[in-house]
């Protein structure tokens, strides 16, 4: 069990700047996603951490100690790979039990702990079989067995659940989750898949070239992103993003589309902000919804939409519409609409929608 | 299902005969020219070149493997190749082994390195033979087990480092790193996961530098006389003045195989798995 701090670490290769500067203290026993598209540097971050990368420039602590000089080894870390990266050479016993015999533990106490390992993971009918002669969710498991089994400061996963097919990969998150509940050691996970890291996270860090674009606990993340680029990673389907023009009349205030005018609640604080400032309005999907009152409520919008693409999920249906110009997909209820063409009555709620500076793309 | 099954199995019970007649004939091909040095080897003399041909001799005999062993020294000459053979090749295999590994792991000498040795076989032989000759005289390696070792060592490694590189390239990365984080140093990492790994490759590399090495005339003939000969340079003594000793030579050329097909049964496992170049892994 131990905290993490690192403090302006950059990673170079060469010419390539992979990552560039990351201030980042993860508090013992949390469970820490490290989530973005594919090279924004977060394996980099998660490698350098265990010490297969050394780093170009900043420091790494773990429970409180510099370990920027340590080998792999002196770190006690441990690490799940994305291929498993199992010893094909030696059974399952034998992997889980082969940091152990490196660090010199006595041989009864390997076994010992071997076993509690495989129990814990229900491994043990497997112990005596070779990676080859097993599933990918078995491996993924012995993978996992070998971290567990030394008791490690803190976990590492690069990207553990995506050799896996779907229905194995809901499967073992769930147990990641629920092992981390159990033994509570600091974790910090590699995905570039969102609905991995919005399950799993205390806490959400979103990377991208290098930097960390927001962290914070995955709600905050979804419901206040700081940046287009944060809102339109997190949430399946993807948020919507109309172009127009913020409208300043006094305290009241809206945003002006190409034909419409969307007004904001009275409450929001809308700071630094210029009448006739260009802006990017973001809808979730679930932010609109099928109207069902004769007036719409306060701070929502009604917009006579023309549905041009449906998406039936079974529970839920996506809409696709024409707002302003732009595509809006809207979370509708299976029955709301029944096929494209149909004209309805959606209702926008503006409570929760967010507002971006067209230009900066951040959070107004 | 129930009505194609007995097709299938009807269709299976007739005989390929084109396959076999194919079989057949590659067999021929492969085991005639064995047939026929077995079948002089044991010939009496007077037997090698009649018409018709003897096919099998009425009184075979051994006094050819006897002359080619004893009075033509072939046996001094047969443990002279096992020595410097099997010495080259365990020195091949295992300096190979460390350089692909660097080569592969660190990228040592950048991008050049790895293709100036492999270069190194684009030099005729002939070409640094004399200079080679002349140094061994010099220091006092002509005709010594250690010089031709070293020789063959130095010959055997391009191929060795170049198998074993590709071999440690098609290895995935991820399972030393996870040795690295599991507890072992860098080179506990290389021993014990890297290496078993690689066996199969190392194996194939070391198959064919012991070939390499077993049949080897020329540099044996000139580096060599009357101590380090080894076994090809043997078979010079069956062509003389007065023809040639067929026997002799059909004689020593089976006890020459002995060995190349005894490794070949040990290593056929490894070797099979280590000729796709890590390609395919268990």
């Amino acid at each position: 069990m131990a905290e993490v701090r690192i403090t302006g670490l950059h990673k170079r290769y060469g010419a390539f700047h992979a990552v560039r500067g990351i201030d980042l203290h993860i508090p013992d026993g949390e469970f820490t996603v490290l989530v973005g598209p594919s090279g924004c540097g977060k394996s980099t971050l998660l490698r350098t951490i265990a010490g297969l990368e050394e780093s170009s420039q900043g420091t790494i602590e773990i429970g409180g100690e510099v370990v920027n000089d340590f080998r792999p080894r002196d770190r006690d870390v441990a690490m799940v790979f994305q291929d498993y990266a199992l010893y094909p050479h030696m059974s399952v016993a034998k992997n889980i039990g082969f940091g152990l015999k490196a660090r010199k533990m006595p041989k009864p106490e390997v076994e010992v702990r071997v076993a509690e390992a495989a129990r814990m993971l229900g491994i043990t009918p497997l112990l005596g079989r070779f990676p080859r002669q097993l599933s990918g969710g078995q491996r993924q498991r012995v993978a996992i067995g070998r971290a567990i089994v030394r008791n490690p400061l803190i976990f590492l996963f690069d990207e553990p659940l995506s050799n896996l097919d779907a229905q194995l990969r809901d499967e073992m998150r769930g147990e990641i989750k629920r092992l981390h509940q159990d033994i509570a050691t600091t974790m910090i996970y590699v995905t570039h898949d969102q609905i991995e890291a919005m399950t799993l996270a205390d806490r959400i860090v979103l990377m991208r070239d290098g930097l960390i674009e927001q962290q914070g606990a995955p709600l905050e993340l979804f419901e206040h992103p700081a940046s287009t680029f944060v809102a339109g990673f997190l949430g399946s389907p993807r948020m919507s993003f109309l172009p127009g023009n913020l409208a300043l009349d006094g305290s009241a205030a809206a945003i002006r589309l190409a034909d419409a005018l969307l007004p904001l609640a009275p409450g929001r604080g809308l700071k630094g902000v210029a009448d006739g400032q260009q802006v990017l309005l973001g809808l979730r999907p679930e932010h609109l919804t099928r109207a069902h009152t004769a007036t719409p409520e306060q701070g929502t919008f009604r917009y006579e939409a023309t549905i041009d693409l449906l998406q039936p999920t079974g529970s839920r249906s996506y809409a696709t519409f024409r707002l302003a110009g732009a595509p809006v997909m809207a979370e509708l209820q299976a029955h709301d609409v029944s096929r494209p063409g149909e004209k309805l009555a959606i209702d926008i709620n503006m409570n929760r929608a967010s507002i971006f500076d067209a230009t900066t793309e951040r959070a107004i | 299902m129930a009505a194609v099954a007995p097709a299938r199995r009807r269709k299976r019970r007739s005989l390929p005969i084109g396959r076999i007649l194919l079989l057949g004939f590659f067999l021929v091909f492969v085991l005639w020219p064995l047939y026929w040095m077995f079948n002089t080897s044991i010939k009496p003399s007077d037997d090698y070149l009649t018409v018709p041909p003897v096919w099998f001799p009425a009184a075979p005999t051994l006094v050819h493997y006897e002359a080619a062993l004893f009075t033509y020294r072939g046996l001094d000459g047969l443990i002279n190749s096992l020595i410097i053979s099997l010495s080259a090749t365990v020195l091949s295999a295992l300096i190979g082994t460390l350089m692909a590994y660097s080569l592969a792991r660190y990228n040592t000498g950048g991008r050049h390195l790895s293709f100036w040795v492999l270069s190194q076989r684009f030099l005729p032989p002939i070409g640094i033979v004399l200079p080679v000759f002349l140094i061994y005289r010099g220091v006092g390696l002509y005709d010594t087990h250690i010089g031709l070792i070293l020789a063959y060592t130095v010959f055997t490694l391009p191929v060795s480092v170049w198998m074993m590189f590709a071999y440690f390239r098609g290895m995935p990365k991820s399972m030393e790193e996870a040795a690295l984080v599991d507890g072992c140093t860098r080179w506990e990492a290389f021993w014990r996961v890297a290496v078993p790994l690689a066996a199969p490759g190392i194996v194939a590399a070391a198959v064919f530098a012991f070939i390499a090495c077993w049949t080897e005339f020329f540099f044996a003939l000139i580096l060599t006389s009357r101590t380090a000969f080894t076994l090809p340079t043997v078979f010079r003594a069956f062509i003389g003045f007065q023809g040639a000793q067929y026997g002799e030579a059909a004689a020593l050329a089976i006890v020459s195989l002995v060995p190349s097909i005894a490794l070949g049964v040990l290593a056929q496992r490894h070797l099979v798995r280590g000729l796709t170049l890590g390609a395919v892994r268990g």
